[in-house]
């Protein structure tokens, strides 16, 4: 078979889907600080004039990484971990305190998010070290040194304090189902335990360990010819309980007050449309009011008129919803499944492990992202300050997730010349 | 490729279960549910009144009585008020930081988000100074009004005042008002309170969450236009009406003219009288509480809420319900010996002056008290029937001179005066067998006996007018169509026929114009006026002075009623601004006087304050409380009581 042109190499659908995100989130930016009684020219002081700039800078990074060896980025996995761990502490010292969170470098009038930066390396690092492991079987030492990978940096990020990027690398669980280092029991286990965290929010944790109990109970009665079974229950039972009453001891002395009220409100615990349940009451108000077909470009009131906090960021799908309103919402979602689909089937199409690896970790990621971000403004997960990838205002966020994807787009034009 | 490459599925599994969670969701919000667009529109739409001015009123020349200024109400948002000046504030519109603060807590509890009033209609002036530094006061705003203004500072009794709505009103009102509303209090600000107030208008704007104004609302589509309130024309004259009240400063009591072929109120004064502009803006409640506690009630309106006995001038009624009644004529002569004795000639009612053979023209002329008694002593005893029915049918000739009950002006708190039943004669005297000579009092216009300047001056326009009137009214013309009342179209009948008044008015006119007569003094040349003098009597103080008169004698222009309590002889103090009066009115010139003119000016009848001779007054009227004022439920608080009493001193010592 002749070789492909460097161009014929590249997976030029996931660059469009890649680009009409990056669009959608510069007309949605333009919409979400528009002034109506300014309806200034193009400048480059407002967030739209320098998104322009962000997306612009992407395209070059993008392209210059696809001209890069992908056998680079394999070797200087461990040196941009590293450089980044130093960025992360780094900011810790010198990083300027943004709304609570010390998260932002300052670089002259440019200011850099580390965080942003740190899903990427230790997407690398992870893909570099598991890929070296791919010769034995899965086991428990390996997963124990892919999960501290992860969690150094997450540590750093919880430190600034921003839990919600720190979250973020948590969706690399993925990663390690997909190797086999998590089975299906565990992913089952894993389901169960956000059942039981919900719950325990919700319900009294004794009634809840009673139900259990009764469960647990029923099981013993019809496994009672099999004892293996009935230990397995009776363990699982236990777990089940112990883990009630810590989540119910660490909401209620590990959590942030803030951060306890934002599940509150989710849950519907407490009503309280001014002061916590505020900007998830508006961005809801927003969304809702797009009705099935939105009330147009630079028509919504509620974002134009600064109800909705954060629009140019982390609630820019509010902006979406309230102006182009179902179909359009519908749209942008079906843009990012077909995104993440696209990527496993990617991901599942590469020679090398390394390669595999790291796009099962680019998917996972923005998946979080994706859907966190929409999930806290339609109100189905509490809310949680991440962005909304491509689409949300920010050069660190736009730039950290074109490298992520472009280096996995490297990675699969050049899949041929690689082998694991 | 390796053994776990079927987990793909699973992953991909995921994210496509994910995806339709989130479009279900947006579903349900966004298509399903509506209650997020009602709240979006909540949200940004905010219904803005727009205020409409209040009507202006004018006197019946068309000079403006009442006007609207505009003023300033100093509005503030406490979550956008931080950082700010407050000293330089506090010195602009004169506050203490005290005040700065209860006002901002006063503000911030009733919304941190919402503008709401932090002061109360600043004056131009203050809001000149102001405008100048308001962009360093974040979060405050200026949004003007109009209140009430009063050119002439004259007839706050009439002309009312409008205040901030209550509780009570917005209830009344099923809605119309809101909290902040202004409503008419008193006067014809609350009489025509319907007219005045206007329509307001609702405007749709368009806000963003810190509630700042961003445009209307699909272009003002939805809007509504304020309609300003009906102008109302006075039958006030303004000319006439500074005058009077100039007259009447430093003194007690009433003015009313009416125009007799009408029944328009051309002059309303209750003195003491005080300056209408006082009851708006700043210092309003201060200035209310001020008038509330002032010792001569100047809130009080007199012309229809103070009751007097009306002494000699009631002889004109007497006279003419006696002749309708056929108990004397023209010709009737009664022959007066100084004094009407009965009771079996054990009692007297003196007259001052011995009138010898007294006929019904000189009996008014001369204000003859026998010959009254006479003829009351016919009305009751020899009409072939009962005392008590006689007297009957003698108050029901009364009350068709409007006499007893309200007249129906356009003005509320009128009160009815006061001409007793027989039942309270019967049951004062414990049987029905009671006769003239029981309360022979009356036939002069004393003992109990209430009747107010207004039913004076509408029985001087029933003489005028030889037996009828209108009812008197204060408004003559509603809005730009000049609409009149009907009820004030209406001619009522006195119920005497026109050929009983010429001896009268006769005997009114010869009391002015032939000397000796007791109000030759103030005659106006060149006029015919007919007149009478009247001198209260008043067991606690000076008597009050009292004239009535209309003029000229033939195709009368103006009936009028003076009233200056405790100021002593009709004819001395009430009969020269009688003349002032008319002639200004008729001639538009002062012929009396300059000595006579400042004589009145500079009079001063106002009570000097003394604690214990007030209590002792109030002691000693409390004794004829049954026959005081039944008709006011309040009077303790409304009225001054010791003018209201006055009784014949002979009477009281002779009662049976």
């Amino acid at each position: 078979m002749k070789e492909k042109s460097f161009f014929g190499r590249i997976d030029w659908f996931t660059i469009s889907l890649w680009f009409s995100l990056c669009l959608i989130g510069w007309f949605n930016i333009y919409a979400a600080v528009y002034d109506p009684e300014q309806p200034s020219l193009f400048s480059m002081a407002t967030n739209y004039g320098k998104q322009s700039i962000y997306i612009f800078t992407a395209v070059i990074i993008g392209f210059s990484i696809l001209i890069i060896d992908a056998k680079f980025f394999i070797s200087a996995s461990p040196l941009i971990y590293i450089v980044v761990i130093f960025l992360l502490i780094l900011v810790l010292i010198i990083g300027r305190n943004v709304g609570g969170n010390q998260a932002w470098i300052p670089l002259g009038s440019f200011r850099l998010q580390p965080s942003e930066f740190g899903k990427l390396a230790t997407c690398l690092l992870l893909a570099s070290y598991l890929s070296s492991q791919t010769n034995k079987n899965p086991n428990t030492k390996t997963l124990l040194i892919g999960a501290l990978i992860i969690l150094f940096p997450v540590a750093l990020v919880m430190l600034q304090p921003d839990t919600g990027s720190a979250l973020a690398f948590f969706a690399l669980v993925f990663v390690f189902y997909r190797e086999g280092y998590v089975g299906n029991t565990l992913l089952l286990l894993g389901g169960l335990a956000i059942l039981l965290f919900i719950s325990a929010l919700l319900i009294n944790q004794w009634i809840i360990i009673s139900i259990l109990a009764l469960i647990a109970g029923l099981f013993i009665y019809l496994l009672r010819k099999k004892r293996k079974y009935i230990i397995n229950v009776g363990l699982l039972f236990l777990g089940c309980s112990v883990y009630v009453l810590c989540v119910d001891y660490a909401y209620e002395h590990i959590l942030q007050s803030h951060q306890r009220n934002r599940i509150d409100v989710i849950l519907g615990k407490i009503h309280d449309p001014r002061g916590e349940g505020y900007n998830l009451n508006q961005s809801k108000i927003a969304i809702g009011s797009g009705q099935l077909l939105g009330k147009g470009f630079l028509q919504g009131t509620q974002t134009k008129y600064k109800f909705v906090p954060e629009q140019s960021t982390d609630f820019i799908f509010c902006t979406i919803g309230e102006e182009w309103g179902f179909v359009g919402s519908t749209f942008v979602i079906a843009i990012y499944l077909a995104l993440l689909l696209r990527l496993v089937n990617i991901a599942e199409r590469q020679r090398t492990a390394f390669a595999r690896i790291y796009a099962y970790g680019v998917a996972s990621i923005l998946f979080f992202h994706f859907f966190i971000n929409i999930g806290m403004t339609i109100g189905i997960v509490p809310v949680i300050g991440i962005p909304l990838p491509f689409i949300s205002y920010g050069g660190s966020s736009l730039w950290s997730f074109t490298i992520l994807l472009f280096i996995l787009l490297c990675f699969d034009s050049s899949r041929k010349g690689l082998n694991g | 490729m390796n053994s776990f490459f079927a987990r793909k599925f699973v992953v991909q599994g995921i994210f496509i279960a994910i995806a339709i969670v989130i479009v279900a969701r947006l579903f349900y919000i966004q298509v399903i549910d509506k209650s997020y667009l009602l709240s979006a529109n909540h949200n940004v739409l905010r219904k803005v009144v727009v205020y409409p001015a209040r009507g202006v009123v004018f006197d019946r020349n068309g000079k403006v009585l009442v006007q609207n200024e505009p003023v300033y109400d100093l509005l503030v948002t406490p979550i956008e008020a931080k950082e700010i000046d407050t000293a330089l504030l506090c010195q602009l519109i004169d506050i203490d930081r005290e005040g700065f603060q209860t006002r901002i807590n006063k503000a911030r509890s009733h919304s941190p988000y919402r503008p709401s009033i932090f002061e109360k209609q600043l004056s131009a002036t203050t809001y000149a100074q102001l405008q100048e530094h308001l962009y360093k006061f974040r979060g405050f705003y200026v949004q003007n009004r109009t209140v009430r203004s009063y050119p002439d500072s004259i007839a706050p009794q009439l002309l009312g005042y409008i205040q901030e709505v209550n509780d009570k009103d917005i209830e009344r009102s099923e809605g119309f008002y809101r909290p902040g509303d202004y409503i008419g209090a008193s006067g014809i600000e609350r009489s025509y309170e319907e007219l005045l107030r206007g329509q307001r208008g609702v405007k749709n704007q368009m806000v963003d969450a810190l509630n700042r104004p961003k445009g209307s609302f699909m272009e003002g589509k939805y809007d509504t236009l304020a309609v300003a309130g009906d102008g109302l024309v006075s039958t006030i004259d303004r000319d006439l009406q500074v005058l009077a009240e100039k007259l009447m400063k430093n003194k007690m009591g009433s003015v009313v003219a009416i125009e007799p072929a009408t029944g328009e109120i051309l002059t309303f004064v209750s003195a003491p009288s005080y300056d209408p502009n006082l009851m708006v803006g700043r210092q309003r409640g201060n200035n209310y509480m001020k008038l509330l506690r002032d010792e001569t009630r100047p809130l009080f309106i007199r012309p229809i809420q103070a009751s007097y006995p009306p002494g000699s001038v009631f002889k004109v009624v007497a006279a003419l319900t006696a002749q309708q009644a056929g108990v004397i004529d023209e010709k009737t002569i009664f022959y007066c010996p100084g004094g009407y004795r009965y009771g079996g000639g054990r009692a007297i009612m003196r007259c001052t002056h011995v009138d010898g053979a007294t006929s019904l023209i000189k009996s008014i002329q001369t204000s003859c008290n026998t010959y009254y008694g006479y003829t009351y002593a016919r009305m009751i005893d020899s009409r072939g029937m009962s005392g008590p029915k006689a007297y009957d049918l003698w108050r029901e000739a009364l009350g068709k001179f409007g006499l007893g009950h309200t007249l129906g002006i356009d003005l509320p708190g009128e009160k009815p005066g006061l001409i007793p039943t027989s039942d309270f004669y019967t049951k004062r005297y414990g049987n029905d067998k009671w006769r003239s000579s029981f309360n022979i009092s009356l036939s002069i216009g004393q003992g109990e006996m209430g009747i107010t300047p207004l039913q004076m001056a509408n029985v001087m326009a029933i003489v005028a007018n030889r037996g009828f009137y209108y009812r008197p009214h204060l408004v003559k013309a509603i809005g730009d169509k000049g609409i009149v009342k009907d009820e004030f179209k209406e001619k009522i009948s006195a119920g005497v026929d026109a050929k009983y008044y010429e001896p009268v008015i006769e005997g009114m006119s010869r009391a002015v114009n032939v000397p000796g007569g007791t109000g030759y003094r103030v005659r106006v040349p060149g006029v015919e006026m007919c007149g009478k003098t009247g001198t209260v009597q008043n067991p606690h103080g000076e008597n009050h002075a009292v004239f009535f008169a209309f003029a000229p004698r033939e195709n009368p222009k103006i009936a009028i009623a003076v009233f200056v309590e405790n100021a002593g002889y009709g004819g001395t103090w009430a009969g020269p601004i009688v003349n002032m009066l008319v002639e200004k009115y008729l001639k538009d010139t002062i012929s009396l006087s300059k000595y006579d003119q400042d004589r009145i000016l500079n009079a001063n009848f106002l009570p000097t304050p003394k604690e214990k001779k007030v209590e002792e007054l109030n002691k000693s009227t409390s004794t004829s409380k049954p026959t005081a004022q039944p008709t006011a439920p309040n009077n303790k608080t409304m009225e001054p009581r010791r003018e209201l009493y006055v009784h014949h001193s002979q009477l009281r010592k002779d009662h049976p």
